[in-house]
């Protein structure tokens, strides 16, 4: 009779993305100090200024909604074997859309929040096309033709906005949507207190979500989408068109940007501004890699960096620590999820000997390896 | 008794298996010596510690009876050592003499000329043929293999390496190797020849060290020993190498190949004017050395290539222009050369692996919904029927197996598919001499049960084993299409080199 | 038209010259086999610094500051570079990732320390590079009106850098290892060379022209650091990409995306081109580097063994 077998301990994503977040933190506190300022307590007032009261909660969610979105965009195309750096530009995309549609039409609440979630995920879905196109069939490789896209989009707005969205006053921005256009709704913004930012945004974002997360790990199109990403050769020889599926990531990455930026513009937001890239499009990787790029990690991955956002204002006003402290954490997370490999060795060591203790291991099977 | 080099006691491990346990290598000055072991045993690491690509856990190295450490390829190159891999090292878009003073370059400026007129002139010693200032990825293959010999003549080795080095030769190209070895002894130098080919041994070496599963075996006397007695010493066993198989009964043709004519990487024809048939029940071989064509010819078959001219036919429907998913449900299968590229995702598991040609229609899923407890089925019974043993059954991840279990669940997955026409290519690269016999027998039964079969190997052997009718193609044509039994070894070997049996080439 | 092409001729010249520095600092990094995305970091870096070490030395050493602050900012971007190089060669971290991540902490990193520096997060140098005429050169007809006039000293200290670096990559052994490392790692590795030793050193001089490239913008036409190098780091990439990793191939094709930027920029200034709506003329680098991207990127002739940990 023998002892019941003992799990073998691995290291796994949740490790590593803790890991990460670890030294971004340990990194965040160390140029606090450098600047001579108390890192605890800009942590602490980070968390303040997020969730210190309902509103600033209902702020961190609308923040984290636009997080989430792009993460699930980014994390998507990341599935494919893409890299969509272009979700700055998508996002623009999708919020010069579904803005424009907003003023040139008019119906009412609940019909016009479809009409501009729609408009939005097909703006982004085009600027998320053109480098799916020059991918798949001239090899431009996505990384330096979308940041040329973000750019192109940054100048479009730039120019599109005073010239037909201009409000009566300002120059630099768009004229305030109306309530009934935006993706506002008064039963949430009261149940959040009167909340400046909240918008069902949240709610199309975790519909998102749960629909990524199916085709993902039900469909033939999620199958084929990954099966592309670990190896397009392989993807290939089986028959599976790798071309079509490049394409059609590449948009609905796109496209899923461009709700981001319908719940930045639309949600958060009444109105566009220009000369802004949106950073939020850079986060998102962040939010993705640390989430290791799937749905449900993605949502916790954007809650966090959005309590980060949220609070680094109610942070720099209180200390002397500038704003950008929140996004060097960010940047530094990025960067500890890219090298995973080193986590993941130094945990296997750690398990390895508790696995060890524990005699977890087979003894040797009979396979050879292939010649050395 | 003085020996050139010796390695004692050589103990080497990685992650969960010791490939050298206690070896002993010991060579004489003037002595071609052969280590003899199957794919997997161990051979390569061993000449990897000498060459200081490794270092022994335990265990000494010896030259000329004076303990030496190796601890990097420029310790090697001091003592005089020098290794041919079996991967050649070369940079295809340097020139030769880029190649061979790379590391050596001899000052900070460099200096071609004075190089290549050196090596022109050990080139011409040893009778090489090399031109100095061609560009590694114009020459052959036989003359990259060359700069690697001159690579170690520059730097005046003395114990030469040379690492499964005829896998990629001609007969005729094998026979100048050897013969360039035997030049190499006479000028005083001792040579370690690592292979699992008996008849290269039997040609050429001394004395033959036998390793099996990383243990020293035997060292024998090569003249005085046997082909099959070194073949049950390499593999533990009685090896019987002729395949048991029943006469072929070829009915309807299923694969025609007519006048096909496909472009290679280059923009060059590589398949030039070829045409085929292969019929149910009987197993076609494609002979031919790496490069003249097959890897395109293949290409073309499978839908991977674009086909310049000519048409392929498949049970009479004409695949020419169609994509690869409506060719596998023409009927074709398809066991690809590289199956870490093309055969599995090594990213998925077997499951997810085994349905890849066929996850998008009935039963495998139904309304683009993928339909888990089919795929379970249907691949616990590869699992079971092609024996492929693995950590974690239908959930281990394809990159986790061995090479033997890899290619056995990809010959599984194609087989099982039921194909009309079943294309093999190398079907039995790197693995074990039980891995092999498995996949020879499984590509039989396919045969017999009224399929067609398209083998290419650049193991003679192989094909000699397996198929039924041999067609050599070199240089993109098709030199002949012979019955095996009315041929042999050299027969073939000649048309692979392009001389067709009219005697003209 | 010609006087409108001899004004723009040294804004063209003066765009041209960061960007070839960029393009330079892919090319290095490339060619050792180590994908760099992170070109814009290493700018933004070599910005920041320059303008900081510019703005205190200019009080105290005069002109001799400008390069002193280039001499500086090389340095920094060469230690800067070791988070790539860490990551991408003793890690095996995937390069892209990991230059995106260097890129992200340049941008957030640099604001960050400005902002304590002064509270806008802006520093202004007080005065760059004098531009001067050629001796001699500025003589010849047609070309002496258009390069050697009205020129910056740091133009031919780049030009002659990047001359360095062509003959440095071809002609020396230490050429020949690194581009080497780029095309099959384990052959040089069985040569007895220490391919992650090149690849650092690639690497940290990468940093280095990327920095230059950062502190040749502040003291030629920016004179002020604000945080952010508006994407030239990528359209140098794309540029390396443009001129097939070749040293010659970067040069044409710096100089015409430098064209196509000043045209961006500079458009208003001059009647003849002010028909045109400007959003055309912003987005023109752009949309030219996407069409040459695609006419370009087929038959790539990258490094083979770019970004392949080893």
């Amino acid at each position: 009779m023998r002892a019941k077998k003992y799990k073998e301990l691995k290291s796994n994503n949740f490790i590593i993305a803790i890991s990460a977040v670890v030294l971004g933190l340990l990194a965040g506190a160390l140029l606090i100090l450098l600047i001579g300022q108390n890192p605890f307590a800009a942590f602490w007032y980070i968390l303040k200024g997020a969730l210190m009261n309902v509103r600033r909660i209902a702020m961190t969610l609308a923040i984290s909604t636009t997080l989430m979105l792009v993460g699930l965009s980014i994390a998507f195309a990341f599935k494919t074997g893409l890299f969509n750096i272009g979700a700055s530009g998508q996002i623009l995309a999708g919020g010069l859309a579904a803005t424009t549609v907003a003023f040139a039409v008019d119906l009412p609440h609940v019909p016009m929040m479809f009409l501009i979630i729609l408009s939005g995920f097909a703006a982004g879905a085009i600027w998320g096309l053109i480098p799916g196109l020059l991918k798949a069939f001239f090899n431009v490789h996505e990384v330096v033709s979308t940041i040329m896209m973000n750019w192109i989009a940054y100048w479009v707005v730039f120019y599109f906005v005073p010239a037909f969205l201009k409000g009566p006053s300002l120059e630099t921005e768009s004229a305030m949507l109306p309530y009934e256009k935006t993706l506002r709704l008064d039963w949430l913004t009261n149940i959040f207190d009167g909340s400046n930012y909240v918008n069902a945004g949240l709610f199309v974002a975790l519909f998102a979500v749960i629909v990524i997360k199916f085709i993902m790990d039900k469909t033939t199109l999620g199958y084929e989408l990954k099966a592309v990403g670990h190896n397009r050769y392989g993807a290939e020889y089986a028959g599976i068109k790798v071309n079509r599926s490049v394409v059609l990531s590449m948009m609905i990455a796109g496209g899923l940007a461009g709700l981001a930026g319908v719940s930045y513009y639309c949600g958060y937001s009444g109105k566009i501004q220009i000369g802004v890239l949106p950073t939020q499009g850079f986060d998102g990787i962040a939010v993705a890699l640390l989430g290791a790029s799937s749905p449900i990690g993605v949502v916790f991955s954007a809650l966090f960096f959005g309590l980060l956002k949220a609070g680094k204002g109610f942070m720099s006003g209180n200390t002397l620590v500038p704003p950008e402290l929140a996004d060097t954490i960010i940047a530094v997370i990025i960067y500890f999820t890219a090298t995973s490999v080193m986590f993941r060795k130094f945990w296997d060591k750690r398990f390895k000997k508790i696995n060890e203790k524990h005699n977890v291991y087979k003894s040797d099977s009979n396979d050879i390896e292939e010649d050395k | 008794m003085k020996y050139a080099i010796e390695m004692l006691h050589i103990r080497k491990e990685f992650p969960g298996i010791v490939a050298n346990d206690d070896i002993t290598l010991q060579v004489k000055q003037g002595e071609i010596h052969a280590i003899l072991g199957e794919n997997g045993a161990g051979k390569s690491t061993l000449m990897s510690i000498l060459f200081g690509l490794y270092k022994a856990d335990l265990g000494e190295i010896k030259i000329n009876d004076k303990k030496v450490v190796i601890n990097n390829p420029n310790d090697a190159t001091d003592h005089k050592i020098g290794m041919v891999h079996q991967h050649f090292q070369l940079i295809e878009n340097y020139t030769v003499t880029e190649n061979i003073i790379l590391g050596k370059e001899g000052s900070f400026i460099l200096n071609k000329k004075d190089a290549s007129q050196k090596i022109k002139n050990l080139s011409d010693k040893y009778g090489l043929n090399i031109d100095p200032d061609s560009v590694i990825e114009d020459i052959t293959v036989g003359m990259q293999q060359r700069v690697e010999i001159l690579k170690m003549l520059y730097v005046d080795a003395n114990i030469l390496i040379f690492d499964e080095p005829t896998a990629v030769l001609t007969p005729q190209e094998i026979d100048d190797l050897l013969d360039i070895m035997r030049g190499l002894i006479k000028e005083g130098k001792c040579i370690i020849l690592i292979t699992h080919k008996l008849e290269e041994i039997k040609a050429v070496a001394d004395r033959c060290t036998i390793i099996r599963r990383g243990k020293m075996i035997d060292v024998v006397d090569v003249k005085s020993t046997s082909q099959s007695d070194m073949a049950s010493l390499m593999v533990g066993r009685p090896v019987n190498f002729k395949v048991d198989k029943k006469k072929a009964k070829p009915t309807d043709p299923v694969l025609e190949i007519k006048n096909l004519n496909v472009r290679n990487s280059k923009k060059l024809l590589g398949v030039k004017d070829f045409s085929l048939t292969v019929r149910a029940g009987e197993i076609v071989g494609i002979a031919g050395v790496d490069g003249n064509g097959q890897t395109e010819l293949i290409e073309a078959i499978t839908g991977l290539r674009k086909i310049e001219s000519g048409t392929v036919t498949v049970c009479n429907k004409d695949i020419t222009h169609l994509p690869v998913r409506d060719r596998n449900e023409a009927g074709v299968g398809h066991v690809p050369e590289d199956r870490q590229k093309h055969g599995l995702i090594m990213d998925n598991n077997l499951k997810d692996n085994f349905v890849i040609k066929d996850y998008y229609h009935a039963p495998f899923s139904k309304n683009s919904i993928l339909q888990q407890s089919v795929m379970k089925e249907y691949g616990q019974k590869i699992i079971d029927t092609f024996d492929v043993r693995s950590g974690e059954g239908l959930n281990s991840l394809s990159g986790k197996l061995s090479g033997g279990n890899q290619q056995k669940a990809i010959v599984g997955r194609e087989i099982m598919g039921n194909p009309k026409l079943l294309i093999v290519v190398q079907p039995t690269r790197g693995l074990d001499v039980g891995a092999i016999e498995f996949i020879h027998k499984q590509i039989i039964s396919h045969r017999d049960a009224g399929n067609a079969v398209l083998l290419i190997s650049f193991e003679l052997d192989e094909i000699f084993n397996l198929s039924d009718k041999i067609a050599v193609i070199s240089d993109g044509r098709l030199m002949d299409v012979v019955n095996t039994c009315d041929t042999e070894e050299r027969a073939v070997g000649l048309m692979m080199a392009g001389v067709s049996s009219k005697g003209d080439k | 038209m010609w006087e409108t092409i001899t004004q723009i001729a040294p804004y063209a010249v003066a765009y041209t010259i960061p960007l070839l520095m960029g393009s330079l600092s892919g090319l290095v990094s490339e060619r050792s086999g180590i994908i760099n995305l992170c070109v814009e970091g290493y700018m933004l870096v070599g910005y920041f610094i320059s303008a900081l070490a510019i703005s205190i030395l200019q009080p105290i050493m005069g002109n001799a500051a400008l390069l002193a602050g280039l001499i500086i900012a090389m340095i920094g971007g060469a230690i800067f570079s070791l988070l790539h190089a860490f990551a991408s060669i003793s890690l095996k971290a995937d390069q892209v990732i990991s230059g995106t991540a260097v890129n992200l902490i340049a941008t957030s990193l640099t604001v960050y320390i400005a902002r304590n520096v002064t509270g806008s997060g802006n520093i202004s140098i007080m005065l760059g590079i004098v531009r001067s005429d050629v001796p001699l050169l500025n003589n010849i007809p047609i070309i002496g009106k258009l390069l050697f006039t009205n020129t910056y000293w740091s133009t031919w200290l780049c030009i002659g850098i990047w001359a360095f670096f062509w003959w440095l990559l071809y002609k020396t052994s230490f050429g020949l290892r690194l581009r080497a490392c780029g095309e099959h790692p384990s052959a040089v590795a069985s040569a007895g060379i220490n391919v992650h030793k090149m690849r650092y050193v690639a690497v940290m001089l990468s940093g280095a022209l990327g920095a230059l490239a950062g502190g040749v913008m502040i003291v030629t036409y920016s004179g002020e650091f604000n945080g952010s190098v508006a994407g030239l780091g990528f359209l140098a990439v794309a540029a390396m990409i443009f001129g097939q990793w070749k040293p010659l191939g970067i040069l044409g094709a710096t100089f015409f995306f430098g064209i196509a930027t000043t045209m961006g920029n500079v458009s208003q200034l001059f009647a003849s081109l002010s028909s045109f709506p400007p959003v055309l003329f912003k987005v023109f680098p752009y949309v030219i580097t996407l069409l040459a991207l695609v006419l370009f990127s087929k038959s790539s002739a990258a490094p083979k063994a770019d970004g392949e940990p080893f």
